[in-house]
């Protein structure tokens, strides 16, 4: 029996536009995205082709020009610091450099106290918060008896990112963006990362948007996938449709371009 | 025998840090790389593969430092040779180096054309200004670059495009041997096609005798190189042929490397990725034993003892195990099986 | 943090800053405890007494005695009485009197007054000689007869009822005191300036009250410029273009003439030296606001920020915790610098005579102003003056080494 999933964020007609006057850029143009629950969705873009700038959109960190976002079925209205707040118990983020992710100054538990605090726990007692930063780490296989009272520059960049996942896995939040999470991480720890985000998905049930200019990632992990150029989408559909048989012809160019080994990599196409 | 266009024979060279210790970022590195041929390195960060890239060339800026072993081009032996002359007579006319975003060397206040005329006439200084402009438009326009591009400023061309220039000024004079470092990273998908087109081109039209290509992205590594070389903690761990190392890989460290490989291929949602915890070790200490042993699923007592000599196994084919060869692929078949079920 | 205090004690130019700024900081607290005399006092009765250490001659008198027989003592005696003037004019009348030239030597004291008193005579005619210098050499041969005599000064009391001069006693030439027994000697290593004050004293109070006044300046300029820095930077929008251009209107502005045209205003009466700090303070944030913004614009779009903000910090905390401890050093380098440039600023408006008002303490820049009026560099008063310039150049040096060592340490990439 077919379940009636639930449709999480919605854009209708979303525009971005920098700069005035003859400095004027479209970094987002008019872009219509449905997000259901549980779905992992993949942003495919090269740079400048406004992804994070429609990240950044989605997240609320910066304003819209144009167009409405509406946030399971109602538009969103995050006008005051309070509304933001609430928003964001919704929708969190991962960046894509673990070192720039966190504060240099503050030890990590900060960053898991922080979120502690944001789901409401700032009173517990300390005992019962060590408890669920340990229950967190133990989620992305990092012992927090290790990592209590460092500093982010003790932490590998693996580590550091697996960090943001336990952050991610404490707010619980219902959407998670992730913007290039593995694209500085060494090869041999991207499989743990990927495999981490996943089971935020499997698990919690959490829908995921991965935003990434490698198609390979976009493939592996995806559900559904967006191509976008020069700030619209230029194709959507499922993973096998768009990566297997794209129709639009940038979609064909970009495919095309990436390596591959078990087909023929054509260089007479450039 | 083929002739072996470049030959090193257990380099080692390190870094003298601030605290003067000493790290040796390439240690004991033996490689050949034969005419007409091109010699992949595959490797993740700080496992040395460009540290040994910018000791190839034989000029050494502290606080890298040459330690022992040859480098031997063409039959040429350059190692421990004077800097002005390594200066002079090898970098740029024998071999040469394309560091990752070479774009950026280029002068932003000098046309194409000039960049070139300096490279030249530092080495040659009695050809002419015409001779120069002709040698440099049929160079490009042999490489699919268009000639106006000489007349443009840096800042008006786009980021592949500048990349492919310094990679062909990179070749006027010659060379016999280019190392490529990353030539592409920077670059989007497109540019770094015509990139790698133009590296084949010029080992097709013989411009340049053999290449070392050095890259974490193993895709491309399988489409470019004939032989590839896996580097980890400043040690070789495996040489093959680029098929054998991509498809058929022997030491476990080069087994995770291209089991994390993804590719938008038909096939691959399904594949479990091959994830190695833990990091390399810190080169200022490296373990006695086998470097890799720490993080090994299948390491045993004896691979931390002492220290593990690379393993040859016929067709130009190497590892650094002690597990035989047999013995390897049946742990790979058992643990596929696992994986499968 | 322990980490990066250990760096900036290694980096050899911020110590070695720190040094002089720390002795000059040490001679500024403990001189006043051992000299405990009021830097305006006026010492000297008369302009530009010169360096050296003052014997009170009344009270070496009444001290003990002691006989020394010194060899040289008669000679140098008489070589501290005859000036150049003399020596040449000497000269001229024995080459006149018929002793070749060669013969003699000015410099040579004793020789030249043998020579002088075996050929000396008042009544030999020599020719082209007016009157008046036939009269001077005949007082210089007296005074000098007076200088050769071995014979002693008498000392002679007024009797106070009969307003006789009564002998009581005699100095002989060969009388010395111990001026440690005499009951009242003062060291003026640097002199007095034109009113008679001690300069070394003066100066030492002057560096006091101008290292406030750098100190008042340069906080307030550091904070307004932090604070305005911070919050056109980080708000940006309609907050930024407001503050960037009361910034630019700062900057347009010469600040120095500002400055003249304030204190002008404010009038003799009202310029303390706090107020002094104050308004100097308010004029130069200017550079701190604009280099502050800039580093701000360029955090505001950290990831770090930006995980603060979706983690529901408000604009307060973000700018506190993960904006401020990054431009930390960066600030403390501008604190620095402003006080250096306050010093310099207190100096300038000194000279020109509107600076604090002079009659309760001194500041380095008055002291200037106050030689320079007097024509101290004219007169070749050089202790008026220089020692002032010196402290002035030693406080803005050591300031501003220990700037370049801090940036040293907090940007490797200046390492050499």
């Amino acid at each position: 029996m077919p379940v009636e999933k639930k449709l999480y964020l919605s854009t209708s007609g979303l525009t971005k536009v920098f700069g005035f006057g003859r400095n004027k850029t479209l970094a987002v143009d008019h872009v219509d995205l449905n997000l259901y629950e549980g779905e992992v969705v993949s942003i495919v873009g090269e740079s400048g082709s406004g992804k994070t700038t429609l990240a950044k959109m989605l997240l609320g960190l910066i304003s819209t020009t144009e167009g409405d976002i509406y946030f399971q079925g109602k538009k969103r209205d995050i006008s005051t610091h309070r509304k933001k707040k609430e928003y964001w118990k919704n929708i969190q983020a991962i960046f894509q450099d673990p070192f720039s992710s966190y504060n240099i100054f503050n030890k990590i538990d900060t960053v898991l106290l922080d979120c502690i605090a944001m789901r409401g726990g700032r009173r517990l007692p300390y005992a019962k918060k060590v408890e669920l930063m340990t229950e967190a780490c133990s989620f992305v296989n990092l012992k927090f008896e290790e990592l209590t009272n460092k500093y982010p520059f003790e932490l590998s960049g693996g580590q550091m990112q697996r960090l943001m996942i336990a952050r991610i896995f404490l707010l619980k939040p219902k959407i998670l963006l992730a913007d290039e999470p593995t694209s500085m991480i060494d090869a041999c720890s991207r499989a743990t990362i990927l495999d981490e985000l996943m089971q935020l998905r499997n698990e919690n049930g959490m829908t995921i948007i991965f935003i990434t200019h490698d198609i390979g990632l976009a493939y592996y992990v995806s559900d559904k996938v967006y191509i976008m150029e020069h700030g619209k989408f230029v194709e959507s559909g499922s993973a096998d449709e768009v990566i297997l048989s794209p129709r639009e012809p940038y979609t064909q160019r970009l495919i095309n371009d990436v390596p591959k080994i078990y087909e023929e990599w054509d260089l007479s196409t450039v | 025998m083929s002739n072996a266009m470049l030959e090193v024979r257990e380099l080692t060279t390190k870094y003298i840090t601030r605290f003067g210790e000493d790290v040796y970022a390439v240690d004991h590195v033996s490689l050949k790389v034969e005419e007409g041929k091109t010699l992949g390195i595959a490797g993740e960060s700080g496992c040395g593969k460009s540290t040994l890239a910018l000791s190839l060339m034989g000029y050494y800026f502290p606080p890298l430092h040459y330690t022992s072993g040859e480098i031997i081009i063409d039959g040429h032996n350059i190692s421990g040779m004077d800097p002005d002359v390594v200066r002079k007579m090898i970098l740029g006319a024998e071999i040469a180096y394309i560091p990752q975003s070479a774009m950026n060397a280029l002068n932003p206040t000098q046309k194409i054309i000039h960049f070139i005329e300096d490279v030249i006439q530092e080495h040659d200084l009695y050809v002419t200004k015409k001779d120069i402009s002709d040698r440099a438009r049929i160079l490009f326009e042999t490489l699919g670059l268009p000639a106006e591009v000489l007349q443009k400023y840096p800042v008006e061309l786009s980021g592949g495009m500048k990349q492919r220039t310094v990679i062909a000024v990179s070749v006027l004079l010659l060379p016999k041997v280019l190392i490529a470092d990353e030539p592409s990273s920077a670059l989007d998908v497109t540019s770094q096609k015509m990139v790698i087109k133009m590296l084949r081109q010029l080992m097709e039209t013989g411009l340049i005798s053999s290449m070392i290509f050095i890259t974490h992205e193993l895709p491309l590594l399988y489409n470019v190189t004939d032989d590839i070389m896996v580097m980890y903690a400043g040690q070789i761990v495996e040489k093959g042929s680029a098929r054998e190392i991509v498809f058929d890989p022997l030491h476990p460290y080069a087994k995770g490397l291209m089991g994390s490989i993804i590719v938008p291929e038909k096939g691959l949602r399904d594949v479990k990725l091959a994830a190695i915890p833990g990091v390399p070790p810190n080169l200022k200490n490296p373990p006695s034993g086998c470097r890799f042993a720490k993080r090994c699923k299948f390491a045993r007592m004896e691979c931390e003892a002492f220290s593990i000599p690379l393993r040859d196994i016929g067709g130009g084919r190497a590892y650094r195990c002690i597990i035989p060869e047999k013995e390897l692929r049946e742990i790979y078949a058992k643990e596929a099986y696992k994986n499968a079920r | 943090m322990k980490h990066t205090f250990q760096q900036v004690f290694h980096s050899g130019k911020f110590v070695f800053g720190f040094s002089i700024f720390a002795a000059i900081l040490l001679i500024v607290i403990f001189y006043p405890l051992i000299i405990k005399d009021p830097p305006l006092q006026i010492v000297g009765q008369g302009t530009f007494f010169e360096p050296g250490i003052y014997v009170s001659v009344y009270d070496s008198i009444a001290s003990t005695r002691y006989t020394l027989h010194l060899d040289d003592a008669a000679a140098k005696r008489v070589a501290s009485k005859l000036n150049e003037e003399d020596r040449l004019a000497m000269k001229e009348w024995l080459v006149k009197a018929g002793i070749p030239e060669n013969e003699i030597d000015v410099t040579d004291t004793e020789i030249l007054l043998d020579q002088w008193v075996n050929n000396y005579d008042p009544q030999k005619n020599v020719p082209g000689m007016t009157n008046a210098k036939r009269n001077y050499f005949v007082r210089l041969n007296n005074s000098l007869k007076g200088l050769l005599s071995t014979e002693g000064v008498s000392i002679a009391v007024k009797n106070a009822e009969t307003g006789v001069l009564e002998e009581t006693g005699g100095v002989k030439q060969s009388d010395y005191v111990n001026v440690s027994r005499v009951a009242s000697v003062r060291v003026l290593p640097l002199g007095t300036d034109n009113f008679g004050r001690d300069v070394l004293t003066e100066l030492v109070a002057a560096t006091r009250v101008s290292l406030q006044i750098g100190f008042v300046a340069g906080i307030i300029a550091t904070l307004i410029g932090l604070t305005l820095g911070l919050l056109a930077g980080y708000v940006g929008g309609l907050v930024d273009d407001a503050i960037m251009f009361v910034t630019n209107l700062f900057t347009v502005i010469p600040t120095f003439v500002l400055l003249i045209l304030i204190s002008f205003s404010i009038g003799q009466e009202q310029r303390g030296a706090f107020i002094i700090a104050v308004v100097i303070g308010f004029t130069s944030w200017v550079w701190t606001a604009r280099a502050v913004r800039a580093q701000v614009v360029s955090l505001r779009n950290r990831d770090h920020v930006n995980l603060s903000k979706l983690s529901g910090h408000s604009i307060g905390h973000i700018i506190l915790t993960d904006i401020l401890p990054y431009i930390a050093s960066y600030v403390v380098m501008a604190l620095i610098l402003q006080i250096s440039a306050g010093i310099l600023t207190e100096a300038g408006l000194s000279i020109l005579g509107l600076g604090p008002r002079t009659t309760e303490v001194p500041t380095l820049g008055l002291m200037m102003n106050w030689a320079m009026v007097y024509q101290a560099q004219i007169l070749g008063k050089w202790w008026a003056y220089f020692p002032v310039l010196l402290v002035i150049a030693l406080i803005t040096f050591s300031l501003n080494l220990m700037n370049t060592g801090l940036d040293q340490v907090f940007n490797p990439a200046l390492r050499d």
